[in-house]
């Protein structure tokens, strides 16, 4: 026979302070555990977003980050003329050849310190290449004018950026003509122009990278093959769409370390809050469980009973936790990617997924603080208890 | 005094929540020390530098480069004692391509300049002898198990190809910001792989008077103004400064994280007391009944829950200081020096008081205000 539930609603509200604590306790817990998990979504997400499947990342062989590599025109005459580019309407080859540098653009905040932003050299085609990227202000550069396009991320956090606005770098003018978002990715926080104006005021006559649109997506590995083993190449070509999901790297991996490293010690102490409770619980309530198993309640009920309680407990607290916090999901931070050496500005994301997962573990540290106490509770001698 | 084994023996009532509150407070404090040394090593890190470098780097981004030519020409300007050159080398090494940090340095100016790459004359001499020679910093030594005069091939990324470079010397960083994983070699003989090109990645200027750091600085970006590449040039602090902000707002983050962990393990350990002092009603009015005075009662108390917290307190501080010595922690390479500070130590013990009378306060003022009659009444 089960005991009903409201005997463990009521236990729990006749000691409010000590359940609040400890379920307050528990909140704490996984309001960080939900918030650096999203900070770790967040940035994934923008990196994973910015590259397609069907597109081809062309780099100079042996260079890990569009920053380190170079290549030539002639490379690029031979690129485009490859049988994998796909092509337009208009029957020119879907491919940008891209500069790729960073410029240092003050923090309006502090002076003294600056961000590396991206600047992006592209050609008229990145625009269609790129399937992601929409204007949603303005109008696109025009070819052979001093002018670029600003990504959405970046408004806001540094100045000169508004349409018509002028921003100054490399030692010249430009003028900002259009806004542009790219569903989150990183590209929102870069800057774009054409680029064969920004070459000549950079590196000179080298393009950083070449992306292309694959004319038939299952052709990756073939086109690959094709690319690196042509002789007049010396290339690598990457799946867009997993160069930059990796270029998470070592922020992924130490956000992930943080975010589990200490959420994990928090539970542990959580946990030891739920079991001091539920401990306390079954003192003080010696007599009654005495009562219930006299009664004739299974000690496996009682055993239930008191997990049951102390899940109750702590997914109050997981709940808590989870409202706790859900208003970070949207707040924009920003980092450096240790990759590309540039700031990447990124949303939090609390996704119903993590909530999910942030009750789950509450819940988890509810069986595991409830468990031991509600075992001495089943195991009770009912005679000495009835006595206490 | 007379009555602590009093407070020891109310401590051994419960053992397990005893244990199990010291234990969470040993967590909190450990997790407290942490974060906040994550904090303290980033400011002690972005203050790296002498008052008396500069550094000059291209005025258009970190990425760009500056031609060599300009060292003579910052060499001849007034309160300069000596300049010298780096550059970013970015290679990784081994079939994982893993990564650390490699510098094409200047070498003679280079090591004169930086009192702080700490290396035995012999192996100085070595490494200036052979143009093909490196040092690196003692951890690559824990890391790869590399020896002095063994040869070690990276794969160049920014500049391609297979570097061969042959260990002369290894260093100990006498200040730990300077970082113990960097592997320095000749900038001769990147200048002669990439065909003199003729590059450097930033100058280090020496100056005389720190005073003066300003003007030197002006004066150089003056005289490249109109080149092709102008130069941005600041104090050596200033430069590691703008590194240390790329990492973004990280102080918030630890504060916060910090706050909640403190926070919720006060919860926990209020929570402890509470429940004892609950259960003792009885045994506080018996204790009065028999001649203990309010004071004595709101004493043992508050003793109790400031055992509790100190144990815990030194237990985790203690814990994080030996843990993060032995693993030689150093946060991926972005915490060189990462080493917990008196400072944090001391604010370790100011969190234990706080949470001794947070938690102590309300059930020792309750045990002293405790009214004897209404208390027994109750006892049976």
């Amino acid at each position: 026979m089960k005991i009903p539930l409201i005997y463990n609603a009521r236990s729990v509200l006749q000691r409010p302070v000590s359940t609040a604590f400890t379920a307050l306790g528990i909140a704490l817990v996984v309001a960080v555990f939900i918030g650096m998990l999203a900070l770790g979504n967040g940035l994934r997400a923008a990196l994973s977003r910015t590259g397609s499947d069907r597109n081809v990342l062309v780099l100079r062989r042996g260079a890990d980050s569009e920053l380190a590599s170079g290549i030539a025109r002639d490379a690029v005459s031979i690129l485009a003329a490859s049988p994998h580019v796909a092509t337009g309407p208009d029957g020119r080859p879907l491919l940008s050849p891209e500069v790729y540098v960073l410029i240092p653009l003050p923090r309006p905040s502090d002076t003294t310190a600056v961000a590396n932003v991206v600047v992006r050299g592209i050609s008229e085609q990145a625009w269609t290449v790129r399937t992601n990227v929409q204007l949603i202000a303005g109008a696109r550069p025009q070819s052979g004018r001093s002018e670029v396009c600003v990504g959405r991320k970046l408004l806001g956090r540094f100045d000169h950026l508004s349409i018509g606005a002028t921003l100054r770098f490399a030692g010249r003018d430009w003028n900002v003509v259009c806004h542009f978002s790219a569903g989150g990715s990183a590209f929102e926080s870069e800057i774009w122009g054409e680029n064969e104006q920004f070459m000549p005021v950079f590196r000179g006559q080298v393009f950083q990278s070449v992306t292309f649109r694959l004319r038939d997506p299952a052709s990756f590995d073939e086109a690959k093959r094709t690319l690196e083993s042509d002789q007049r190449l010396t290339v690598d070509a990457h799946r867009e769409s997993t160069f930059y999901a990796e270029q998470v790297g070592i922020l992924g991996i130490m956000l992930r370390v943080l975010a589990f490293g200490i959420t994990g010690i928090m539970a542990v102490g959580a946990i030891f809050g739920a079991v001091n409770t539920m401990y306390a619980a079954v003192a003080s309530r010696t007599p009654e469980i005495a009562v219930l198993l006299t009664l004739g309640f299974h000690p496996r009920s009682v055993l239930a009973s008191f997990l049951v309680e102390s899940v109750l407990i702590a997914g109050v607290g997981g709940v808590v936790g989870a409202l706790l916090a859900l208003p970070i999901n949207g707040i924009v931070t920003s980092t450096t990617n240790w990759s590309s050496f540039s700031e990447i500005a990124f949303s939090f994301r609390v996704t119903p997924g993590l909530l999910l997962s942030g009750v789950v573990f509450a819940i988890v540290m509810g069986v595991l603080g409830g468990f031991f106490p509600a075992r001495r509770a089943a195991n009770l001698p009912v005679i000495q208890a009835l006595r206490a | 005094m007379k009555y602590f084994p009093l407070v020891l023996a109310n401590l051994g009532r419960h053992k397990i929540r005893t244990v199990l509150t010291i234990a969470s407070v040993t967590l909190a404090l450990f997790l407290f020390a942490s974060l906040r040394t994550v904090v303290t090593t980033l400011h002690a890190n972005s203050q790296f530098g002498s008052a008396r470098r500069l550094v000059s780097t291209n005025a258009t981004g970190i990425v760009f480069v500056l031609p060599i030519a300009y060292a003579n020409k910052i060499r001849a300007l007034p309160g300069v004692e000596s300049v010298s050159w780096a550059n970013w080398f970015g290679a990784r090494y081994g079939d994982s391509k893993q990564f650390f940090a490699q510098f094409a340095v200047d070498a003679e100016s280079y090591l004169a300049m930086y009192p702080e790459i700490g290396l035995p004359e012999d192996q100085k001499q070595a490494f200036f002898q052979e143009r093909t020679a490196a040092i690196i910093g003692r951890r690559l030594v824990d890391r790869y198990g590399w020896k002095v005069g063994q040869n070690v091939t990276l794969q160049g990324t920014i500049f391609p190809g297979d570097w061969t470079f042959t260990i002369r010397g290894v260093y100990t960083p006498t200040d730990p910001a300077l970082g113990d994983d960097v592997l320095f070699f000749h900038h001769e003989y990147f200048d002669e792989r990439l065909g003199h090109a003729g590059i450097a990645g930033w100058f280090i200027v020496q100056i005389r008077d720190p005073a003066s750091a300003a003007t030197i600085a002006k004066t150089i970006d003056d005289q490249f103004r109109n080149s092709s590449a102008a130069t941005k040039t600041g104090t050596e602090q200033a430069f590691q400064a703008g590194f240390a902000t790329m990492l973004g707002n990280v102080s918030l983050l630890m504060g916060t994280i910090g706050t909640a962990v403190v926070f919720a393990i006060l919860l926990v350990t209020a929570n402890a007391m509470m429940m004892s002092a609950r259960e003792r009603t009885g045994e506080v009015a018996v204790m009065k009944t028999i001649g203990f005075s309010d004071r004595t009662l709101f004493g043992l108390v508050i003793s109790e829950a400031g055992l509790i917290a100190g144990a815990g307190a030194v237990l985790g501080l203690g814990a994080a200081k030996a843990f993060y010595r032995a693993i030689n922690f150093n946060g991926f390479g972005f915490l060189p020096g990462f080493n917990i500070t008196t400072g944090t130590l001391v604010m370790g013990l100011g969190i234990a008081l706080l949470l001794m009378l947070a938690s102590g306060l309300v059930p020792a003022a309750r045990a002293a205000r405790l009214p004897i009659v209404q208390a027994l009444r109750r006892v049976e």
